[in-house]
């Protein structure tokens, strides 16, 4: 692995000790190499070393040791904001995992115009979660929103005013959320559906075996691998969620729909605690290492098998 | 079976509505006066469509601002125009060379270099803000256009070397050996044989980079200062900060001119995007 794997990339035989493209190809992966190594890696272990001190506007080096993390678990709003990570990655993840499998058997089943109910499917891919949430955050006013419209409709006792009720804010995040990601998922599944063997398809016709059992006996079992991607992949879009949070409930009402990515950025720019807000973000990386690793123990195995994309 | 495919397509439909309700929703109340607003319902047509809301959007409401700009989405359209092309151009570069480097000319370290980026796609950018800022700060460009750019290369590298790099692997070897019989050294080969090879990956990549920095929020409200504000961070102040009762049919209006460009790219790409998004959904 180590040696130029290609026969052509060897030295010429010509015995002149001449610049070597292999040089060249050392000197383009500078910029990668230090972006990943000094901006990744390195800014990671910065962090965690300012969530070490008592840093508050500014980083200071004053080592308190694991203060700031006993203080953060001791805050309330950070355990609202994780409790809060909590439900709306169950309600997110699961909505877009239910939902996104149910859209791609139906354009499955050998639809006409196809290409349009995807393209109707993924649009609200193509926008920003603040435009999202902005969008949501009109609908589900109470004042004049759905709520008012259904009233008008005749059903007079109609109640949608979860965004400005502490209790229910919450699953306001997961319902945009799931509007805007649905079809991402939905086109992972619809690709994995199209990988499976149409012989399997045949033989349960001949069998005479229903339809939905087909898909829940054998294709849905079959689809292990991209069931597990898409949860890796809307469990880390989840745990970023920030954007949305911002333009739809602003975290509120109080800090009722607080999320951990809100929760650091705010003390961390805004509250001048900026040991805490590392803190934070340190436990939130942990939190993400702990949900990513085995898909990257995976995808880099894959790698090792030879298989390209 | 006849019943089955009306069952199935009216699923369909019924998704399809759903998903249509808000946009619809959007476009409306932008077209829409506030006495009509308020007396109607969110899913009524307009019944006088008028672009006033937009003008306001767009130009900014001098009357409601106190002092200094209008506060229009105008200028901050521009910014996030001259933000994304610089920003496009030089992380998709960096991704394609980068890519290249590490699927053609194996060396050691290149597949540990490789998963360490791979790894860095799913940090969460609240996780290295703070040292970006002092970074960005030290070399003179915080709160400025090229500090913007500067933290979405950085960002954005990964996901397009990821692109660049799977798709080389896929380039048969024996294309490389000809070409390296023939003497191209490094940049020939990437610039007359990979790149033109490349040409539908790099579409997609330049369609969702387009999309995810012009969609970002976070960098822009961290790293964009006053005059740096992107779209997606008027847009954000804009409905949060009106005096008096809120100009939804204003709101609105701005979220589809910030929403406009990605829409268009997405509706003009089809299927590319399509191809991409699955690739590039860590980032989200």
């Amino acid at each position: 692995m180590a040696e130029p794997a290609q026969g052509a990339l060897k030295p010429s035989h010509d015995g002149r000790r001449r610049w070597r493209p292999q040089w060249t190809a050392k000197m383009a992966l500078i910029p990668a190499m230090t972006i990943t190594i000094v901006c990744f890696y390195g800014f990671i272990i910065w962090t965690f070393v300012i969530s070490l001190t008592r840093s508050r506007l500014l980083p200071v080096y004053k080592f308190t040791g694991f203060d700031q993390y006993i203080r953060l678990f001791a805050n309330e709003r950070w355990w609202t904001a994780m409790q809060n990570l909590a439900i709306h990655g169950c309600l997110f993840i699961g909505g877009c995992v239910v939902f996104g499998y149910l859209l791609a058997i139906l354009i499955d089943r050998g639809i006409k115009a196809e290409g349009m109910f995807r393209t109707i499917f993924m649009l609200p891919l193509s926008m920003s979660f603040i435009v999202t949430g902005v969008i949501w955050q009109w609908v589900m006013n109470p004042g004049l929103g759905l709520q008012d419209a259904v009233r008008e409709l005749g059903w007079t006792t109609f109640e949608f005013n979860w965004i400005v009720r502490q209790d229910r804010s919450i699953y306001t995040l997961a319902i945009a959320g799931v509007w805007q990601q649905v079809g991402l998922c939905m086109a992972l599944f619809l690709a994995g559906l199209r990988n499976i063997d149409p012989n399997i398809w045949k033989a349960s016709r001949v069998d005479g075996i229903p339809v939905w059992r087909v898909y829940f006996h054998i294709v849905t079992p079959m689809m292990r691998t991209v069931f597990f991607t898409v949860f890796i992949l809307m469990s880390a879009i989840v745990m970023k969620a920030f954007d949305l949070v911002v333009a739809l409930t602003g975290g509120g009402p109080g800090f009722s729909s607080d999320l951990p990515a809100r929760f650091v950025v705010d003390h961390i720019l805004n509250r001048q605690e900026l040991g805490l807000g590392a803190a934070g973000a340190f436990v939130l990386l942990c939190t993400v290492i702990a949900v990513i690793s085995p898909y990257i123990h995976f995808e880099l195995r894959k790698e090792r098998g030879g298989r390209g994309h | 079976m006849r019943y089955n495919k009306i069952a199935l397509y009216g699923l369909l439909c019924v998704a399809a509505v759903l998903i249509l309700a808000p946009v619809f929703i959007m476009v409306s109340t932008s077209l829409k006066s506030m006495d009509e607003i308020r007396n109607g319902s969110i899913f009524t047509l307009p019944v006088d469509p008028g672009f006033g809301a937009w003008g306001k959007a767009w130009f900014g409401d001098c009357a409601k601002t106190l002092g200094e700009k209008c506060g229009g989405l105008s200028s901050s359209f521009l910014t996030s125009v001259k933000i994304v092309i610089p920003a496009l151009f030089l992380s998709v570069g960096l991704g394609a060379v980068t890519g290249y480097t590490l699927a053609v000319w194996k060396m050691k370290g290149a597949n540990i270099m490789f998963a360490a980026l791979l790894v860095g796609m799913f940090i969460p950018p609240q996780v290295t803000l703070y040292p970006l800022i002092i970074m960005v700060r030290e070399l003179g460009i915080f709160g400025s256009i090229p500090g913007l750019v500067l933290v979405h290369v950085i960002w954005g590298v990964a996901f397009t070397t990821m692109m660049f790099r799977n798709f080389f692997k896929t380039v048969p070897q024996d294309l490389l050996k000809a070409a390296r019989i023939d003497g191209a050294g490094f940049w020939p080969l990437f610039w007359y044989v990979m790149l033109p090879l490349s040409l539908p990956i790099l579409g997609v990549a330049m369609i969702l980079q387009f999309t995810y920095i012009w969609n970002d929020f976070l960098l822009g409200l961290t790293f964009g200062g006053r005059s740096g504000q992107p779209m997606t961070v008027a847009l954000n102040n804009l409905v949060g900060s009106q005096f008096g009762e809120k100009e939804y049919n204003v709101n609105m209006a701005a979220t589809m001119l910030t929403a406009l460009p990605t829409l268009a790219v997405y509706l003009l790409s089809g299927r590319l995007f399509v191809r991409g998004i699955a690739a590039g959904a860590v980032k989200g």
